[in-house]
């Protein structure tokens, strides 16, 4: 059995009297790419933050590591890495010297940090910029160079908000395949917030969906797509013919009596189907 | 290195690497030279002000017609380097996105405020000294007058008053960067406090004192007084107000009492200088009111930064 890294129990957060978060239970085990999902404003950055402990729950608790998010935040924070939405850093700080302040601070020796921060600027291909002043970056180079600073403090678990918003399509796929490189090649077990399923269905191995607070599905795309069409499917009849659909055959099957729908099916649930499903009523 | 130190050393290098620090510094730095060289080539015109006991300290004290004093430097442009420090502390970090990337690495939230506060401190001081030994040396060189042991330690208690004043309009501004998104408005609202303290409660309490104590002609004694008392209780709200009072004790020996006092007083007390902790004693309310609000600022900021939420939106 893997062990569990991060596990939320009855996680609540009240704001102004609403629930942000409410009453919440997640589990995240070693190795997985957990896909976090749900559209703005459903709890997902509150979530993470309570993980970090960076904002106190009004009930409930959440493990990360077997310490305490709320009362043990600096042994949680140690080796776990947070990529915030829209990161940031000192403009007028190299890329270089950006990376040195987030390694000393995590009270690696410095010797160790210059080899660090070189290879990681390497892997997220900044190697060529590593002396320039953050300020002339790109919005594409910054989201990698955050990359960098999750990688660069050598985290067990990396938490990254949103890591592909307001990048090009290439850039995005760099982020993809370096959070699946990571994933694989150190072994780090990865939350990673989205709303842009696509991606979340290409890299993750587990979603978890939450909606106005709640959790509404967890486990991998293919069980959660069963067990959610798994009513219809009992009053459903697959039907295969033998050359073409047309649509004459589909009027024929819908005049007979009892019919309730006909419609042309693709073979596999996308998640785009069961997210779509999820959030239908807003 | 622990969190402290890091922060620390982040944020002294960035202030004293900033542009903003190299402008303050040339501009304070040029006044205070030209106010040593002029007074140094007309120090004979002014023979009857300069006391001939503390002739270093008059170079701090003495204003030369358009050119005012050292003092006067300090006590009005310190609120603005304090503030041009302060404003921007909390409010750009979290505007920029860096504060959540700080505060996800293996430190407590305080770390950074408390950075942030003595890498304040220290660039002050840094600020401070140099220019004080800068004058002190051009005072040595142009002058060839050496300080006594009496004029040193003015001169350090004046540079830790200061300090104290500087860093209580730091305080401040780090303070309404807490409190206010946008940097402009904390900016704003800081110069706006300046202005209250050093000009509007000038204005107020004598409003206030007319008002509780009108004064006419036929006024006692009793009653100027009780007006001029009401008076100075407004006015030592204002850190402005204390400063000033301080360093004119500090730098001035001679000096023993403040506002009606010293009128009444004064007349009939010969004009011989104090010792140092004599003139002490003399401020030593001043200089307790300055440092409870510097700490009342900064209590103030740590309670509400801890309290306060994170997230950006």
């Amino acid at each position: 059995m893997k062990t569990v890294i991060l596990e939320a129990k009855n996680l609540t957060k009240v704001y102004n009297h609403t629930k942000v978060v409410d009453s919440i239970n997640l589990q995240i085990e070693e190795g997985e790419i957990f896909g976090f999902l749900g559209p703005n404003g459903a709890g997902k950055t509150t979530t993470i933050l309570m993980a970090l402990g960076l904002t106190e729950p009004s009930s409930g608790e959440i493990n990360v590591f077997g310490y305490n998010s709320t009362k043990e935040p600096l042994k949680v924070k140690k080796v776990t890495s947070y990529l915030p939405e829209n990161v940031g850093f000192y403009e007028d700080l190299t890329a270089q010297e950006n990376l040195k302040y987030i390694t000393r601070l995590n009270g690696i020796p410095d010797k160790k940090a210059d080899k660090k921060i070189e290879e990681v600027l390497e892997i997220v291909g900044l190697s060529e910029v590593a002396k320039t002043e953050v300020g002339k970056f790109s919005k594409g180079m910054k989201q990698r160079l955050g990359m960098g600073a999750v990688l660069v403090k050598e985290p067990r678990l990396a938490i990254l908000d949103e890591p592909t918003t307001g990048i090009d399509p290439k850039g995005v796929e760099e982020i993809l395949e370096l959070i699946v490189r990571m994933s694989r090649e150190r072994n780090i077990t990865v939350l990673l917030s989205s709303h842009l399923l696509y991606q979340v269905q290409k890299i993750c191995t587990k979603i978890g969906i939450i909606s106005q607070g709640r959790i509404v599905a967890q486990g991998s795309i293919k069980e959660i797509g069963k067990s959610l069409l798994k009513d219809e499917k009992e009053n459903l009849l697959e039907i295969k013919v033998a050359n073409k659909l047309t649509s004459t055959i589909m009027e024929s099957i819908k005049k007979i009596e009892g019919v309730m729908e006909v419609e042309k099916k693709s073979p596999d649930h996308s998640l785009e189907e069961i997210y779509i499903k999820y959030f239908r009523e807003e | 290195m622990s969190g402290l130190k890091v922060v620390f050393w982040k944020e002294l290098a960035d202030y004293l690497g900033s542009r903003k620090f190299l402008i303050l510094f040339i501009i304070i730095l040029i006044s205070a030279i030209s106010i040593v060289f002029i007074l140094s080539q007309n120090i004979g015109e002014y023979s009857s002000e300069i006391s001939k006991d503390y002739v270093f300290l008059n170079f701090f004290t003495i204003s030369l017609g358009a050119l005012p004093s050292f003092i006067f430097f300090v006590s009005f442009f310190g609120p603005l380097i304090g503030i041009i420090f302060g404003f921007d502390a909390i409010n750009s970090e979290r505007s920029k996105g860096t504060m959540s990337t700080v505060l996800s690495q293996p430190i407590y939230r305080d770390t950074l405020i408390n950075g942030k506060f003595l890498a304040g401190f220290a660039t002050i001081s840094i600020m401070l000294i140099s220019i004080i030994l800068i004058i002190l040396g051009l005072e040595l060189g142009v002058l060839g007058i050496v300080p006594n042991l009496e004029e040193i330690s003015r001169i350090i208690v004046f540079f830790i008053a200061s300090v104290i004043y500087i860093g209580f309009w730091m305080s401040l501004g780090i303070l309404f960067s807490i409190i206010f998104r946008q940097t402009t408005t904390s900016a704003l609202v800081s110069v706006m406090m300046w202005i209250f303290f050093a000009f509007f409660v000038l204005m107020i309490s004598s409003v206030i004192a007319d008002q509780v104590a009108p004064l006419n002609q036929n006024s006692t004694l009793e009653m100027v007084a009780k007006n001029e008392n009401i008076k100075s209780m407004i006015m030592h709200i204002s850190p402005v107000v204390l400063f000033q009072e301080i360093t004119i004790a500090l730098l001035n020996p001679s000096a023993r009492a403040f506002g009606i006092s010293a009128l009444i007083k004064g007349s009939n007390l010969l004009p011989t200088p104090l010792p140092l902790t004599q003139s002490l004693m003399v401020i030593w309310p001043q200089f307790v009111g300055l440092i409870a609000l510097m700490l009342i600022c900064f209590a103030v900021s740590y309670v509400i930064f801890m309290r306060q939420e994170i997230r950006a939106t």
